[in-house]
């Protein structure tokens, strides 16, 4: 389609159009490299002045380290995708009452922090293992394929699978050769996140891994914080960077073949009540959203019961410092602080996000070679371990005016590297299956580029958009590695606090940890519902 | 929304700008770098404000090793003025860097001396917190340990839950304990005989404190914890007292601090009267200097063992990776 587009214009417009976007694209890239790249590379760099990286990237050790953090990624991303399937068509498919809570409600897994989620998960297996760990990871990330995919298919014309089955095609065949192709490319940017998620996960290895269980990540974490063995982390790090590297390329590999333009639809017209058959889709969801229900009503019984029975105590607690001053801030200020700093977050993320989508389009049009390379630099943030970024601010961000290490504005700026990527490959491949021949439509009745964007694109795209800021609002919320390396601590967030109130004796202490984990995702649920009241009402016709 | 969203990053940015550079000389203000775990009484800075005219910023980077960490990496441009929360684990690390500048405070002489790393001056002992394990009475029913010997009894197998020691502070300093008790050549045997009476290893501090120990919601009767826990349980746990290892946290003014003056007042407001008096409420340790009353409960419920072990610093640096690892082939191998 883009060539076919392309075809049209001028060559020497095409090569106009082509600087133009890779002009644009110079911004999301400055970001990436002021608050990314450079902190990396410095304290990537450190490293490898001190030598020794050789003997560590030839050790044994090291190979069965990234064989079990992959292997571990690609099951987790597995069960993610085929758990998150069903509920991506009941999101984007199906009328049925209290749809928006089911909505809300499988964004709750994503916020939780870690190391409770990882104590939810030991209750069942005890000793931990590889199964709790994959299906615990798997728990945090259904969520992300079925908001990406759901976020697509719910735009996706009915008609083309209509033709499919009047021409007697059976459900199952025209889902596979009709259905999913269309959405191929949503499941590929879904799996990609979920990987880079799963690859780097580090508080549920360590939780549930025990001590025989260990991935890169945390033997980043082990060589650079507690032994200050730098080289050994520096090497461990390119490891990480050339697998994470080497994953994305292979999905942009995918993509690039699957690239179709879809006529995109309101989700109105689309969804309707279910049908015989996918009565059985539905009932696969709802299996899996009780399934990622279960760990969360554990936790709210926990907030609720103690050694002397039921009580609210934890919650009563909420309104003050923990048990005798634990914390610097009360829970419901740092719940506050949550809501803002996120929200900070989100602004600075939605900004880049939808900028470099839209510069990604334009250079895919203009037949820009730029574009993959824009597109896996973007997702590189989430591939990266939390704590060679955050050691890395440490070593350079005092260049910045103000010694920008300790800046209030760290915290959602680190955020926002993690949210970014996800807007990225939200909004991307719907404003990549907007018709260019509508775009074109536009232009040729006089419509300048930038009206063509505001008329032709916007309206498409403009609910994935503020599908994509919730859900970046929401990892924003529960996003802990980053920020417990910037967190200042006279405005620490809540992931934050319940870590503190968990690593405290005293049953108060760990009461009041589950309490906060509920505000946590009666915050989450809060803002979700919300931001789906925001529709945006000029969006309604498409 | 986009809009105001810009206009928000935008204002951010200026008014992050603007407090950059509004950072005037005449305010007397220490930026005070501390482990994650540093809390204070409320008010207690403001106190000092009125007293001296300077106001303290605490920044908290991390644990004890992370912080140290940090302040290696940074001691060009340090973060901060002073630092609290480098302990005897990751002091020698700290020392040979020259993170801490040489500085006599007149408050070291009440105590804080005692537990000196070395000659220089440049590390004050602030406090001191002991790993000990830690045990529910009511789930042993009567047979208590009372050593690290009695944990091999038997009667214990399979009640005891330890954190890794290569991924959990209190983990190493009980694995440090058993090297100081058992020496460098008996440890390995005595964790071989731990091992056989069927010791659980977990990751950290929270999963073996408020996941295994009976006390909390788990099974297991003894968990390596701190000695000052019992005071948060109301007497319903005890520490056992013959198995307690010292961990002693200092502070120090930083090489390169801004305010270098204003930074060794701080240090001696940390040793002084009134901070040590708050130190065991807010941090669940025992102040450094002597003559400070602990509150009322830990007196009962978790006094400061008289005779822990411990290891030099020195000696700590030189071998721990090489413990760690042979504890991991050993007891998870």
């Amino acid at each position: 389609m883009a060539r076919a587009g392309a075809g049209l214009r001028s060559p020497g417009g095409l090569v106009t159009a082509r600087t133009g976007w890779s002009a644009a694209a110079l911004l999301p890239l400055a970001f990436l490299g002021l608050f990314f790249a450079w902190p990396v590379l410095a304290i990537v760099s450190l490293g490898l002045r001190e030598g020794g990286v050789t003997s560590a990237l030839v050790a044994g050790e090291t190979w069965e380290l990234v064989g079990f953090t992959l292997g571990q990624a690609a099951a987790s991303t597995v069960v993610a995708v085929l758990a998150g399937l069903p509920v991506a068509f009941v999101l984007a498919r199906c009328r049925i009452r209290g749809l928006g809570l089911v909505r809300a409600a499988v964004m709750v897994p994503f916020v939780l922090p870690t190391v409770v989620v990882g104590l939810a998960f030991r209750t069942f297996w005890p000793d931990g293992g590889v199964l709790p760990i994959v299906l615990a990871n798997a728990f945090f990330n259904v969520a992300v394929v079925a908001r990406t995919v759901g976020g697509l298919w719910a735009h996706t014309d009915r008609r083309a699978e209509d033709a499919a089955r009047a021409l007697g095609a059976s459900r199952p065949r025209a889902f596979l050769s009709v259905v999913l192709p269309a959405l191929a490319p949503a499941v590929g940017s879904a799996a990609a996140v979920v990987f880079l998620f799963c690859a780097t996960s580090f508080g549920v290895v360590l939780v549930l891994g025990g001590s025989r269980y260990r991935t890169l990540e945390t033997e980043i974490y082990l060589r650079t914080v507690e032994l200050f063995d730098l080289s050994g982390a520096a090497a461990l790090s390119l490891v990480q960077f050339a697998a994470v590297v080497a994953v994305l390329v292979l999905g942009a590999l995918a993509r690039r073949r699957r690239e179709t333009a879809l006529s995109l639809r309101g989700r109105e017209e689309l969804a309707r009540r279910p049908s015989d058959g996918e009565w059985y889709v539905v009932g696969a969801a709802a299996v899996v959203v009780v399934a990622l229900l279960a760990p969360v009503a554990g936790l709210v019984t926990r907030s609720l019961s103690t050694r002397d029975g039921w009580s609210f105590a934890g919650y009563a607690a909420l309104a003050t410092r923990g048990d005798r001053g634990t914390l610097a801030v009360t829970g419901i200020d740092a719940a506050l602080n949550s809501v803002r700093t996120a929200f900070d977050a989100t602004a600075v993320a939605l900004v880049v996000g939808v900028f470099s989508a839209v510069v990604l389009v334009g250079l895919r049009r203009s037949g820009g070679r730029f574009a993959e390379v824009l597109d896996t630099a973007l997702m590189l943030p989430l591939g990266v371990s939390a704590v060679t970024v955050g050691f890395g601010y440490l070593v350079t961000m005092d260049a910045l005016p103000g010694d920008f290490r300790t800046s209030p504005l760290l915290v959602p700026l680190a955020q926002a590297l993690v949210v970014t990527p996800l807007i990225v490959r939200m909004v991307l491949p719907v404003l990549r299956a907007v018709d260019e021949r509508l775009r074109q439509a536009a232009a040729t009745l006089g419509a300048s580029p930038a009206r063509v964007w505001r008329e032709v694109d916007l309206p498409l795209v403009g609910r994935s958009l503020v599908a994509a800021a919730g859900f970046g609002y929401v990892v924003a919320l529960g996003e802990f590695g980053a920020t417990s390396f910037l967190a200042r601590p006279e405005s620490p967030t809540l992931p934050i606090v319940i870590a503190r109130l968990m690593s405290r004796p005293g049953e108060l202490n760990s009461q009041m940890a589950y309490a906060a984990c509920a505000l946590l995702m009666v915050v989450t649920v809060g803002c979700v519902l919300l931001i789906e009241r925001l529709r945006v009402p000029s969006s309604g016709e498409f | 929304m986009r809009r105001i969203s810009a206009a928000l990053v935008a204002a951010a940015l200026v008014t992050g700008c603007s407090a950059g550079t509004s950072s005037a000389p005449q305010t007397r203000e220490v930026t005070l770098v501390t482990h994650d775990s540093f809390t204070v009484k409320e008010g207690l800075f403001d106190e000092f404000k009125q007293a001296t005219g300077i106001t303290v910023k605490p920044i908290a980077s991390g644990d004890a090793g992370e912080l140290t960490n940090k302040l290696v990496l940074t001691k060009a441009n340090p973060l901060g003025d002073v630092a609290f929360g480098v302990d005897s684990t990751f002091a020698s690390r700290a020392l040979a860097e020259g993170v801490f500048a040489e500085y006599s405070s007149p408050e070291a002489a009440k105590g804080a001396q005692r537990y000196q790393v070395d000659g220089t001056n440049r590390l004050h002992a602030v406090d001191v917190g002991d790993v000990c394990l830690n045990i529910d009475p009511a789930k042993l029913g009567g047979a208590e340990p009372a050593s690290y010997e009695d944990l091999t009894d038997p009667k214990f197998k399979d009640k005891l839950v330890v954190e890794n020691p290569a991924t959990s502070s209190p983990g190493l300093a009980f694995l440090l304990g058993t090297i100081a008790k058992f020496g460098e050549n008996g440890w390995q045997e005595y964790w071989g005989k731990l091992k056989a009476n069927g010791v659980k290893v977990v990751s950290g501090w929270e999963e073996a404190y408020n996941q295994e120990f009976s006390a909390t919601k788990g099974t297991r009767p003894i968990v390596v914890s701190y000695a000052s826990s019992p005071s948060a349980e109301g007497g319903k746990t005890k520490a056992v007292l013959g198995t307690c290892y010292r961990q002693v946290e200092y502070a120090g003014v930083l090489t390169g601090a801004k305010n270098s003056a204003d930074a060794q007042k701080v240090l001696d407001f940390l040793l002084g009267e009134k901070f040590q008096a708050q130190v065991a409420e807010q941090m669940y340790v025992y102040p450094s200097r002597e003559g400070v009353a602990l509150p009322e409960s830990w007196a009962k419920d978790a006094p400061l063992p008289t005779n822990p072990q411990s290891l030099p610093a020195d000696k700590v640096k030189d071998n721990r990776e090489a413990w760690v690892e042979q504890w991991r082939e050993l007891v998870l191998g």
